[in-house]
Formats: structure tokens, C-alpha cells, sequence
């Protein structure tokens, strides 16, 4: 049983034809790793599936129901949370404000998560009355993941999480990706291909708006011409 | 901890302003330095209803002024038909709050779901309808020339109307202020800082926009009621576009997203409108007060980007960012330590 399936998706922005027949799944319980170049289509894909960027052609089913044409909060409320690129937090909000925001429910369940998530990010804790503009990149990208995974959602999308930070917080936080797969399913999109190896079970690997290679995270590792040809690493 | 000591030091100096507000009649009971007062309090109510709008929320209205409108014509009518009671007067209020939320429901259900320029757009358009009603409504509104009527004998008295103006001014900021710290209020300062991320948490933002104009709706409304009491006459300029920009002005002068702001701005911009015109007695350059009017705004604008309350409130978090950087430069020692560790 798959969690998300996307099938043969395109995603046009403007005159551009991003996704070409993009097509993938997401197994419960496991990390999924979207690899690829820069302007491969790995964030547009996260962006189509939220239905920020509407696909145009091809389906998108999470636990069997079709999503592809609903709008972005009800394909939020179906139980998939979004972690961008840019963290796209609120500023002007304090972490705090922010958390409340995410929190849809007020119940014990969501309470619980939150309690999790705080032992998981002691920083949040610490700077629960500050304005989310003043943390430090790594902070926000907490709050970011925090914000998303504070609800009951059976999926994460986190767009490259590893963006900017310095080498010491982008352990932390792959630790703590690492942490939520207990309780979650992650879509992951990483270029940092040896932090997403540690942590992937599957990989799809894009190029030019369409999967190119797919299979295990340890079949990768041993495959040196793929990850020279489409990720430029040895 | 410290947010809680900057409330109580922001509501103590609030308390303060008041205090002092509620003097001023005993201290200068001239009858022009009440009506400017007066107008002050009621365009601050106008200009907060505005900062709903495009502080809170991040929407921009070119209309603004037909619930300001609204809400004058509909008082001016009914004390004008039926009878010049309080009864009457607090009845008139309220249909006016109620036709301004219709109204403000149906043009963002129309346009919010598009981009926020729509809704601009279509507040102009609907502004100048309800101009052009006015103008040709004779029968009722006796078009452009407008008409006189009587308000509450209570009312009559200068220094009644301005108590009166001063406490609406002052229960419709505690008011929007609650509204601006509910969780609602929290959802639309996260859909002005970043709509697509306030959506992907499950957020149906075109609800919460609308909501935002039926609020600014209802107090723009009750603006415009207070406004036609002071002139006892009514006529088309409420739904002209000057009374949105001045709003707009206020707003901007005192500082976007501040509400308090907002009071800031009106008592500036009345202030600068009544001294500017009186200096025309002394000198002719001033009948083009205008201008100075335009100088004042650049001036305004340079010396304070963020508005005044704006720019003092950065200042303001300036000065605890650097502890808070300090703070932040500790902790990242800390964490960096502990990865070496």
C-alpha cells in the first residue's frame, strides 16, 4: 500500500514546461529522497503536489483519494504537511504565535506532538516568546519543520532542509528527520546527497522535469556512473 | 516575560493619552479646537479601520471610503426621516454597520479569491457606484447639494459630541486590538507575511481576507456615522476619493499595522489640514496649503519609512535585538561547543 502515488504529472509556470510526466511513490513509514541538479523539478514537484503550482496533466492520489485538483489548504488538511525551501516562516509572529497557527486542533493528540517535537527542537522551547525573524537560520528551519509536522499529518514534504546551515545543524536536523520517521512519512528533497544517503530508503532522481533513475538508497551508493552523471559526485 | 512588562508599560502610557484627551476640554474649550478634536477621534477610527486592511491583512482598498459613506448617509437619513432621537441615532449605527457588512461580504467574496489588486480595483468601482447613486438619488439624498438635519438635542453640545467621538475612538482601538491578538487576527498577520505558507498549514485564506473587510467594513461604517454628526449635514464627498486616501495617508503616516498608528496619523494629517488653512489669513502662499500639505508627507515619509509608531517600534526592537543577538551569539557558542564536544 502506497502513501502517495504521483503519476506521469506536468506542471507548466508561465511558458515554461517544468514537470515533464513526472511519476513516483511514497512508501508509509519510510524516507523518500528526491535527488537532482538544481532546476531539475525536485521543488516544483513538492509545489504541485500541495497544489501550489497546479499540474495540468496527470494524477496525484494520498491513501487513495485523488488530490491533484483540490486546493492548497484541503490538500493540507488531507494530512500532508509542507516544509519550503525558503523555511517561509512569519517573521513578524514569535515561535510561539507561529505554533499556535500550525496547531489546527487543540487536543491532547496535537498537545502530545508538540511536547514531542519541543524535546526534539529545545530551541523552539527556549525562544518560544521571540519573533521568528530574530532566530538564526537553523532555528527557523525548526520552527519550519515543527510547524509542519505539529498536526496529524501521515506526510511531510521538506524542501532541502539543509539549504544554508552550517555542517553542525544540518546533522541536527537530519537527526531529527531521522527521529520523525517514527511518526511519520517523509518526502525529502536533498542535494546534500550524503546526508540524504544516511537517511533515505528510496531514492527518485530527476532530471529535466522527469525521473531518471530510481531504486534503494544503497543501490545509489554503489552506483558511481548515475550519481557522476546526474549529481556530478563521485 | 519582558513582552508582558513592554504591555503593561504600553498600556500604562495608553491610559495616559486618554487621560490627557479627556482634559483637553478643560483646558482650551474653544469651540473650532473642539471640533478639530472631534474629527481627529473620528478619522482615527476611519484610518484604524483602514490599518485592518492593509496592515493586518496586506489588502489594499482604493474604496475604502463608501462604508465610511455608508454609514454617514444612512445616519443622516434616518434622523432626517424619522425622528432626531438617540433611539434613532444608535438604530441608524447599526444598519449602517450591517449594510457596510453586507457589502464589504459581497465585494471580497467577489474579488479576494483572486489577487489583492482585484479587490483594490473593485472597491474603486464600487466606491464610484455608490457616488453616482448618491448623486442622482435625489429624492433621498437631494444628489450633489446633499442636505441638513437634526441629531439628538444631547448631541448639540460641543464638548457631549467629543467625549462621545473620544470614547468611540477609544473602545473601537481595545476592540480591534483584541481582534488583532485572537487567533484570528494571528492567521491574518501570517496571511500579510506569507499567504501560499498560511494556505499549505490547512488555512482557507479567502475566508479570513473576507472576514478582515467585514470588520474594516463595520468600523469604516461607524466612522462615517460620527462624521455626519458633527456637520449635521451630509452630502457625495464621503464617498469621494479623497476620504480613502486621506485614510490611506493616516494610516501610512502613523504607521502600517500598528493601530495605534492610525490615531497618530489622523492627528497629524487634521492637525496639518486646520493649521495650514488658518495660516492663509497671514500669508496668501498658505491658500495653496496643498502643497505644504504634499512637503509634509515627503518630509514624513523620509524621516519615518515605517511611520512614526512604525519606526519607533523598530527602534524600539532594535535596541532588544542586540541583546537578543547577543543572546543568539551565546547559544550558537554553545551549540557549535557541544557538536565539537
Amino acid at each position: 500500500m502506497t502513501l502517495l502515488q504521483v503519476r506521469g504529472i506536468e506542471t507548466h509556470i508561465g511558458q515554461y514546461h517544468i514537470l515533464q510526466g513526472v511519476t513516483f511513490e511514497v512508501v508509509p513509514g519510510e524516507i523518500t529522497v528526491l535527488l537532482g541538479r538544481n532546476g531539475a523539478g525536485k521543488t516544483t514537484t513538492l509545489r504541485s503536489i500541495m497544489g501550489l503550482n497546479p499540474v495540468s496533466k496527470g494524477e496525484i492520489s494520498f491513501q487513495g483519494e485523488r488530490v491533484e485538483a483540490l486546493p492548497t489548504h484541503r490538500i493540507s488538511r488531507q494530512g500532508i504537511g509542507y516544509v519550503p525551501e525558503d523555511q517561509g516562516i512569519f517573521p513578524d509572529l514569535t515561535v510561539g504565535e507561529t505554533m499556535r497557527i500550525a496547531m489546527r486542533l487543540n487536543d491532547d493528540h496535537t498537545k502530545a506532538r508538540l511536547e514531542w517535537v519541543l524535546e526534539l527542537f529545545p530551541d523552539l522551547h527556549k525562544f518560544w516568546g521571540r519573533k521568528s525573524g530574530l532566530l538564526s537560520g537553523g532555528q527557523k528551519q525548526m520552527l519550519a519543520i515543527s510547524r509542519a509536522y505539529v498536526n496529524d499529518n501521515r506526510l511531510l514534504l521538506i524542501d532541502e532542509p539543509s539549504k544554508g546551515l552550517a555542517p553542525i545543524m544540518v546533522e541536527k536536523l537530519m537527526l531529527a528527520i531521522e527521529q520523525m520517521k517514527a511518526k511519520t512519512t517523509v518526502l525529502l528533497v536533498e542535494q546534500n546527497f550524503m546526508m540524504a544517503s544516511r537517511i533515505g530508503h528510496r531514492y527518485y532522481l530527476m532530471d529535466e522535469g522527469r525521473i531518471v533513475s530510481e531504486g534503494m538508497m544503497a543501490e545509489l551508493q554503489q552506483d558511481e556512473a548515475t550519481r557522476r552523471k546526474y549529481l556530478g559526485i563521485a | 516575560m519582558s513582552g508582558m512588562r513592554t504591555s503593561k508599560i504600553g498600556t500604562i502610557w495608553f491610559v495616559i493619552f486618554v487621560a490627557g484627551l479627556a482634559a483637553l476640554p478643560f483646558i482650551n474649550d474653544s469651540r473650532s479646537f473642539l471640533i478639530l478634536m472631534t474629527q481627529i477621534c473620528i478619522f482615527a477610527v476611519f484610518a484604524m479601520s483602514y490599518d485592518i486592511l492593509l496592515g493586518f491583512t496586506g489588502i489594499v482598498s482604493f474604496g475604502h471610503c463608501m462604508f465610511f459613506g455608508i454609514g454617514a448617509y444612512t445616519s443622516g437619513v434616518m434622523l432626517d426621516r424619522l425622528d432626531a432621537s438617540i433611539g434613532t441615532l444608535l438604530l441608524s449605527v447599526l444598519v449602517g454597520v450591517l449594510l457596510s457588512a453586507l457589502l464589504s461580504y459581497i465585494v471580497g467574496m467577489l474579488s479576494l479569491r483572486l489577487k489583492s489588486h482585484f479587490y483594490a480595483m473593485l472597491t474603486l468601482a464600487f466606491s464610484g457606484l455608490l457616488l453616482v447613486l448618491a448623486e442622482k438619488w435625489r429624492s433621498l439624498t437631494n444628489g450633489n447639494d446633499g442636505f441638513t438635519f437634526p441629531i439628538p438635542s444631547v448631541m448639540k453640545d460641543r464638548t457631549v459630541l467629543y467625549f462621545t467621538a473620544l470614547a468611540v475612538m477609544v473602545v473601537m482601538f481595545l476592540l480591534l486590538r483584541r481582534f488583532t491578538q485572537s487567533p484570528v487576527g494571528r492567521v491574518l498577520l501570517a496571511i500579510r507575511e506569507n499567504e501560499q505558507r498560511t494556505e499549505s498549514l490547512g488555512y482557507e485564506i479567502v475566508h479570513y481576507k473576507v472576514f478582515a473587510t467585514v470588520v474594516a467594513g463595520m468600523a469604516a461604517s461607524i466612522s462615517g456615522s460620527l462624521y455626519v454628526l458633527t456637520l449635521r449635514f451630509v452630502n457625495t464627498t464621503v464617498f469621494g476619493m479623497d476620504m480613502t486616501l486621506n485614510a490611506l495617508l493616516m494610516t501610512i503616516i502613523g504607521g502600517v499595522g500598528t493601530l495605534f498608528g492610525a490615531i497618530i496619523g489622523a492627528s497629524i494629517i487634521e492637525w496639518a489640514h486646520h493649521g495650514l488653512s488658518e495660516l492663509a489669513k497671514f500669508h496668501p502662499i498658505f491658500e495653496r496649503w496643498i502643497i505644504f500639505f504634499g512637503l509634509l508627507y515627503i518630509v514624513v515619509v523620509l524621516l519615518f519609512p515605517a511611520g512614526i509608531v512604525g519606526t519607533l517600534r523598530l527602534w524600539w526592537l532594535k535596541r532588544r535585538g542586540r541583546r537578543l543577538e547577543q543572546s543568539l551569539q551565546a547559544d550558537s557558542n554553545a551549540i557549535r561547543k557541544e557538536g565539537a564536544g
